[in-house]
């Protein structure tokens, strides 16, 4: 008997581009992925939700500033007080810090300039339902491309947060001014992650790289197992 | 009511765009000392009463015009302004 595929809902609000790669990656890797609508008030059943990157609402204010704010949002985050799974890839990664679902928040690229390309990064830690298919200290080249990936959190944020161990990914070498390198956090119950590369990118060898399918797979698995306990 | 915020980058915080800015005065001749690049939102509130509007601009502020974790904020009403 096969295992029942999980259902990952992928977040469609205006100006977000990548929400079909993300479809398409979530489906490669055998999932059941729907796209949700950023005007609906509640989610369907769900077993995860993916935040696709892109550049909602042109990045207006602050990128993620105004999407913070659709509905469906509100919904993201009810389901993520529940202890549901949720990956923000990129602009989701900044919807999400704008949210307060994550801690820090992106800026402007210390060099001012949109960095587009493949870059190596450093598994923090793989006992977080985003990374349980990846090894310790593994290295992972997956790209990315963003103005505004430089994550900032103050002294006192940043040590917490490595006290208590939420950084997940880090660049292996400097990528945007991103503090301590940091390339993926967690919140502190560990159910919803954000990073600036685009696993969805990196999911065939054709692709260049198919490391993004560690990211995306563990996510597909840690639904699938919660799929299967609701049962 | 008209009223201006004034969002700055607080103080300590990287501010390549303003650095970016200064030098770029510096190659123009000018003598200038740090330069920092905020931004300007002009709105129209419907109270007449200046406490009230300041209060629901801060509320703004708070919840989208600024982000308290790198930005400080201003507010500015047109009564106020000389």
């Amino acid at each position: 008997m096969t295992s029942p595929q999980p259902r990952i809902g992928v977040l469609q609000v205006p100006g977000v581009c990548d929400d079909r790669d993300a479809l398409w990656a979530l489906a490669a890797l055998d999932a059941e992925a729907l796209f949700l609508w950023h005007t609906e008030t509640e989610l369907p059943d769900l077993d995860a939700v993916v935040l696709p990157g892109g550049f909602s609402y042109g990045d207006y204010l602050r990128c993620g500033a105004i999407a913070r704010f659709a509905p469906a949002m509100e919904a993201v985050a009810e389901f993520s007080a529940t202890g549901g799974l949720v990956l923000g890839i990129c602009n989701g990664f900044q919807i999400l810090c704008e949210a307060g679902l994550l801690p820090g928040v992106l800026r402007r690229n210390e060099s001012l300039s949109f960095v587009c390309r493949d870059v190596p990064l450093v598994v923090e830690r793989t006992d977080t339902p985003f990374t349980t298919r990846c090894s310790e200290g593994q290295h992972l080249v997956i790209p990315v491309k963003h103005g505004e990936g430089c994550w900032y959190a103050d002294d006192a944020l940043y040590e917490e947060l490595e006290a208590r161990q939420q950084i997940v990914l880090r660049y292996a070498e400097p990528v945007n001014g991103s503090r301590n390198d940091v390339a993926g956090v967690v919140n502190e119950r560990g159910n919803v992650m954000g990073l600036m590369p685009h696993p969805e990118h990196a999911v065939d060898p054709l692709l260049g790289s198919a490391d993004g399918a560690l990211i995306l797979s563990s996510l597909v698995e840690s639904a699938r197992e919660r799929a299967l306990a609701a049962v | 009511m008209k009223a201006t915020v004034l969002v700055r980058p607080k103080q300590g915080i990287l501010d390549p765009e303003g650095q970016a800015v200064e030098s770029s005065l510096r190659q123009l001749g000018f003598s200038v000392g740090q330069a920092r690049v905020g931004r300007v939102v002009d709105l129209e509130v419907e109270s007449a009463d200046p406490s009230a509007a300041r209060a629901e601009i801060e509320r703004m502020c708070e919840q989208l015009l600024a982000n308290p974790l790198i930005e400080s904020y201003e507010i500015e009403l047109a009564e106020e302004q000389g």
